[in-house]
């Protein structure tokens, strides 16, 4: 019967130990542990959402950079392409005006042997004639017995001049 | 070692054990083994040094008696004898006595039980309790001080596994956003049975007083579970209580569920002092009963004894293991009651949360009115 009786000296003690107990637990044990537990369950919540968002900003950044690799390529081409056209367009240029200056020099060179040409011409021509004054006055000199012969000879001569010019 | 070795060590330990209950028998007086029963559940004024029936550690007596305070060690009367501290006498209540195994003051040659305070057996224990738990809490706190949010190991991870265990999934759950009101007082009770549980477990020294099996002990905490649950009850409790929510002929002229109300504030309590109490007892019994048959079947020849000496340290060792489960187990029901029984005191009720609801028409209602002013 006696385990059935509460001894006043253990439930004197009982109310002693428990109170310091709690209080003690209640001051410095407890609230630093609920705090810590929260705060770091918060804190874990907190990097996995964190985490997640990081990994969907690498997906993201990733087909951004694939898109604007992309976009750079066609670029490049693009680019390629005009340059390659500039050329051509630049070579053609080039050529039409090297072209029109050749012509150019060529007609003036033409122009100019056309005027020495002429000039040559003239000049043969009054050689010539010069030259044919000079014969006839020699002929005329030497043959001014026949005066028959003579005339008609200078006629004939005439006539060659007339007919070659 | 191996495997076998151990188990022919066990065994020639067990053999053993007859050959040294009879030399125990051969020395002492009888052996009786509901004496014994009784003293390994009941307190001391010493406590025992293992493999020694006769030596105790002695602990301070400290007793209020008809002269005043007397403080004095408990090995001056452990054995039997009388012990004069200034004008008062005092000794150990013999068998036959009232006072059996007490500590009494003989005045005129008659025995009174003084004012004790001693520091018996189960108060030593309790201050030992007292000490582990706190280390152990305020170990866990301190982590959580110094060390931030980083994830705690070992022994103070564990401790933190326990708190977290109680807290998220006994606390919460029942007590919603008062939790953090009443979470500190929880927890030190679940801590405080544990390692008591835990500490009664042990044979030897720190342990082995059968604290949560003493009566004292599992009042005082639900003592403290009915006072938190009354105190801090709330006006639909009472209500609950004294004006139920039933037919008018059950409480009008004789207030039957009123009664049965009241008559519940107080078994509630009750049942948690006895539950604790008879499981950790009876855990204990079992296991001391079952030593104590090799004792008593060692009368009968060594090899009666060395075949009881097998099987009973087996089955100790099987018990002594389910009760480091109970352990747990008793601590965590505990717990879950008091849990509970404090819910029952916090219920809000229906006109708390018919004010919520009534609130929104009120202003929707308000801002109408106003409008039409206009």
């Amino acid at each position: 019967m006696e385990l059935f009786t509460p001894d006043f000296g253990l439930v004197f003690w009982m109310f002693v130990a428990f109170a310091i107990l709690f209080v003690i637990l209640y001051k410095w044990g407890w609230p630093a542990i609920m705090k810590g537990v929260e705060s770091r369950a918060d804190l874990i919540d907190k990097g996995v959402e964190y985490a997640r968002d990081a990994k969907e900003q690498l997906d993201n950044a990733n087909a951004q950079a694939e898109k604007l690799l992309a976009e750079t390529r066609s670029r490049q081409a693009d680019m390629l392409r005009e340059a390659d056209r500039m050329k051509t367009q630049i070579i053609d240029e080039a050529r039409e005006a090297a072209r029109r200056e050749a012509s150019k020099v060529m007609d003036s060179a033409k122009m100019s042997i056309e005027q020495e040409r002429k000039e040559a011409r003239q000049q043969l021509r009054d050689e010539v004639s010069a030259l044919a004054l000079d014969i006839a006055t020699k002929v005329v000199r030497g043959q001014m017995a026949d005066d028959k012969a003579q005339a008609k000879l200078v006629d004939s001569l005439l006539n060659e001049i007339e007919n070659q010019n | 070692m191996t495997r076998r070795t151990i188990i022919l060590l066990i065994a020639v330990v067990c053999l053993m054990l007859p050959r040294v209950a009879r030399a125990n028998d051969a020395e002492g007086a009888k052996f009786d083994p509901k004496e014994t029963i009784f003293e390994h559940l009941g307190d001391g004024y010493g406590w025992e040094v293992p493999f020694n029936h006769n030596k105790r550690i002695p602990l301070p007596v400290i007793v209020w008696g008809k002269d005043g305070l007397h403080c004095f060690s408990s090995s001056r009367v452990t054995d039997g004898q009388t012990y004069t501290d200034g004008n008062a006498t005092f000794r150990i209540a013999g068998p036959e006595s009232k006072y059996k195994g007490k500590l009494v003051e003989i005045v005129d040659g008659q025995e009174s039980r003084p004012w004790d305070i001693s520091i018996t057996k189960n108060v030593c224990a309790l201050l030992i309790t007292i000490i582990l738990v706190m280390i152990s809490v305020l170990s866990v706190a301190r982590w959580h001080k110094r060390m931030g949010h980083k994830a705690p190991r070992k022994f103070v991870g564990a401790i933190e596994f326990l708190i977290t265990f109680i807290y998220d999934g006994v606390i919460k759950p029942t007590l919603g956003d008062r939790s953090r009101k009443f979470a500190p007082y929880l927890l030190t009770v679940f801590f405080f049975i544990l390692y008591m549980n835990l500490l009664g477990l042990i044979v030897i020294f720190p342990g082995g007083a059968n604290l949560t099996g003493n009566i004292a002990v599992t009042l005082v905490l639900s003592i403290f579970t009915f006072l938190l649950t009354n105190i801090i009850g709330t006006k639909h409790y009472w209500k609950e209580i004294l004006w139920p929510d039933v037919p008018l002929w059950l409480k009008f002229p004789i207030p039957i569920m009123p009664i049965i109300e009241i008559f519940g504030v107080f078994t509630k309590p009750a049942a948690l002092t006895v539950r604790l109490f008879a499981n950790m007892m009876g855990g204990h019994m079992i296991v001391i009963v079952l030593t104590l048959l090799i004792f008593v079947f060692g009368a009968m020849g060594v090899a009666v004894a060395s075949g009881t000496a097998v099987v009973s340290v087996l089955f100790s060792v099987f018990m002594l293991l389910i009760d480091v489960l109970v352990s747990f187990i008793q601590a965590y029901v505990f717990t879950m009651l008091s849990t509970l029984f404090i819910s029952f005191g916090q219920e809000r009720g229906h006109e708390e949360h018919g004010k919520v609801h009534a609130a929104v028409p009120a202003t929707a209602v308000a801002d109408t009115s106003t409008d039409q002013n206009k």
